[in-house]
């Protein structure tokens, strides 16, 4: 009888029992689009500090900078979309609360998520020369072509991650995973750039179910690149996580309202959504759902 | 047309920018920039590839925020930044600051280190500026947008391009700048911002009173054309019957 791969389940106490202080950690998805919140609030109730962020940045960035828990933040952009700016974010960085950023063109994240996904020290690229990009981070160089061109192109420094997080809609246990909505965004590279990836799924399916309704150019994620299975229903959480559901707006506005607010608005938020476990949360959201209905 | 708004105006300059674009991408950030689009695409450049804002090259030309009939093709983000790299799209985004070489800022207000007000961050303007043709739109014209210098250069203007070297110089190609009172491009003197033409009802005054720096204008500006029927037909009845676009900008004729 063969064994078969590994069986990689665990809870989400368990994957940030993994993480240590001072760690660099990725973060999937994309702006306010199925970001692994489940994870992100997890690492929130937990004692994990002195992080660092590389996030195409929503509101995972905006709920760690504000808890204190980030020590240095690498970002093209924070934003929820329908709300451009992320309060949470605006704040930490008025008030000058996050010890170092490392702001670079949105294009230039994903080619540093490749050189580390690739093993590569740099990869080269036009983007962000003549910008502040290179002027508000002058330890980034640029390189020379050796070919008759000879044009000076950045020099983009590989990204790599101590640990991916990401969100998808379908895994099975031992790490397959599938998207089923518009876009893969960069999970993929995030999970090669990093040296353990950790996978939150709406639903954990038998291998076979992986594409039973949905073609096998949707299997984003090979079990070589997972460590961990997370089920995660509503794991993404105020983000998108189509087609198993949209973005919660209401809930989005609230936190918005809450992060731009007064201490005591934000307080009142963390009261009722962010101080119990996952289950309290989602408990929390369903019955705000039902007073906003 | 005399009863043109200044939205409708304003629509029509946006097409203006892409009428000469062949097939390329064109990405409106914005609501101005997408009806612009959207009519230029159904007016003086059907071959225009547009797409939803999110990961669909759209085959038709709906309405604003009206859903997609038949998709053309798919474009996630992570192929965005192939055709970027590959040159063939013209961007239009907005401007919090747009300075006198044409130089743009979305990311924050003030000092880099601790801003007065964070913005977005740089999103893809230094890619965007270095890859391929690159406008603006600026839907309240005043001299807090248009700056002497920007606080934070996220979009690269032509100066600093040459500055940079030949290999940012290269694909830099700041095309205009539409805002509610004028069409501007950057090929003033020493590579700095231009007017070209002033909207119907606005002065070439009323321009220089709402810039922050010392204007190119030439000896005679003509006035923004007005749309055509044909184009007014489309913004007010296709692309626009909800009036969105005055959200953005009032009805001032």
């Amino acid at each position: 009888m063969s064994k078969g791969p590994r069986d990689k389940q665990m809870t989400i106490d368990e994957v940030v029992g993994e993480l240590e202080d001072g760690m660099t950690i990725g973060i999937g998805g994309w702006g306010p689009r199925r970001k692994p919140m489940a994870l992100v609030r997890a690492i929130l109730r937990s004692d994990l500090t002195d992080l660092t962020l590389v996030s195409w940045g929503g509101a995972d960035v905006g709920l760690l900078v504000r808890a204190g828990k980030v020590r240095k933040l690498v970002y093209a952009f924070v934003s929820l979309d329908t709300v451009p700016l992320e309060p949470n974010f605006q704040k930490a960085r008025q008030e000058g609360t996050i010890p170092e950023v490392v702001e670079l063109d949105e294009g230039m994240f994903q080619t540093g998520l490749r050189a580390a996904a690739q093993r590569l020290p740099f990869l080269p690229m036009r983007a962000g020369l003549g910008s502040d990009v290179l002027v508000n981070n002058p330890w980034i160089e640029t390189v020379t072509s050796p070919y008759d061109d000879r044009e000076e192109l950045v020099a983009v420094p590989a990204l790599h991650l101590d640990v991916a997080l990401v969100h998808l809609n379908r895994a099975d246990r031992h790490g397959n995973a599938t998207y089923l909505g518009p876009d893969p965004y960069f999970d993929d590279l995030f999970a090669m750039a990093a040296d353990r990836c950790y996978v939150s799924v709406e639903q954990v399916v038998d291998t076979a179910g992986l594409t039973v309704d949905t073609p096998v150019q949707r299997l984003l994620l090979s079990r070589m690149m997972v460590s961990g299975v997370v089920e995660t229903p509503n794991g993404a959480h105020f983000t998108t996580c189509t087609p198993d559901y949209e973005r919660d707006e209401k809930f989005q506005r609230a936190y918005a309202a809450a992060a731009g607010g007064s201490d005591e608005d934000w307080a009142a938020f963390e009261g009722r959504f962010l101080s119990g476990d996952e289950a309290a949360y989602q408990a929390a959201v369903a019955a705000f759902g039902e007073e906003q209905a | 047309m005399s009863d043109a708004t200044r939205a409708d105006v304003c629509a029509a300059a946006i097409a203006d920018a892409f009428a000469d674009d062949g097939e390329v991408f064109a990405s409106p950030m914005g609501l101005l920039p997408m009806l612009g689009v959207r009519l230029a695409k159904l007016t003086s450049n059907p071959d225009l590839v547009i797409s939803d804002g999110e990961s669909l090259f759209l085959a038709g030309v709906p309405p604003l925020f009206a859903q997609a009939d038949v998709v053309e093709g798919w474009i996630p983000f992570r192929k965005v930044f192939d055709v970027v790299a590959y040159g063939k799209r013209h961007v239009m985004m907005g401007a919090t600051q747009v300075d006198r070489h044409g130089n743009q800022n979305i990311s924050a207000i003030g000092d880099f280190a601790q801003p007065k007000r964070q913005l977005l961050g740089s999103r893809g303007a230094p890619g965007n500026t270095v890859n391929n043709r690159t406008s603006y739109w600026v839907p309240k014209h005043s001299a807090r947008v248009f700056v002497e210098r920007v606080d934070i250069v996220s979009g690269v203007g032509p100066k600093l391009a040459k500055k940079a070297g030949p290999a940012a110089a290269r694909f830099n190609d700041i095309h205009r700048v539409v805002s509610n009172l004028g069409v501007f491009d950057v090929k003033g003197a020493d590579d700095t911002l231009r007017l070209l033409s002033v909207h119907p009802g606005v002065t070439v005054d009323d321009v220089r009173e709402a810039t922050g720096f010392d204007l190119e204008v030439g000896a005679d500006v003509p006035t923004t054309r007005a749309p055509t029927l044909e184009e007014l037909v489309v913004i007010r009845e296709v692309l626009d019957p909800q009036g969105l676009r005055f959200k953005e900008v009032p009805d001032a004729s």
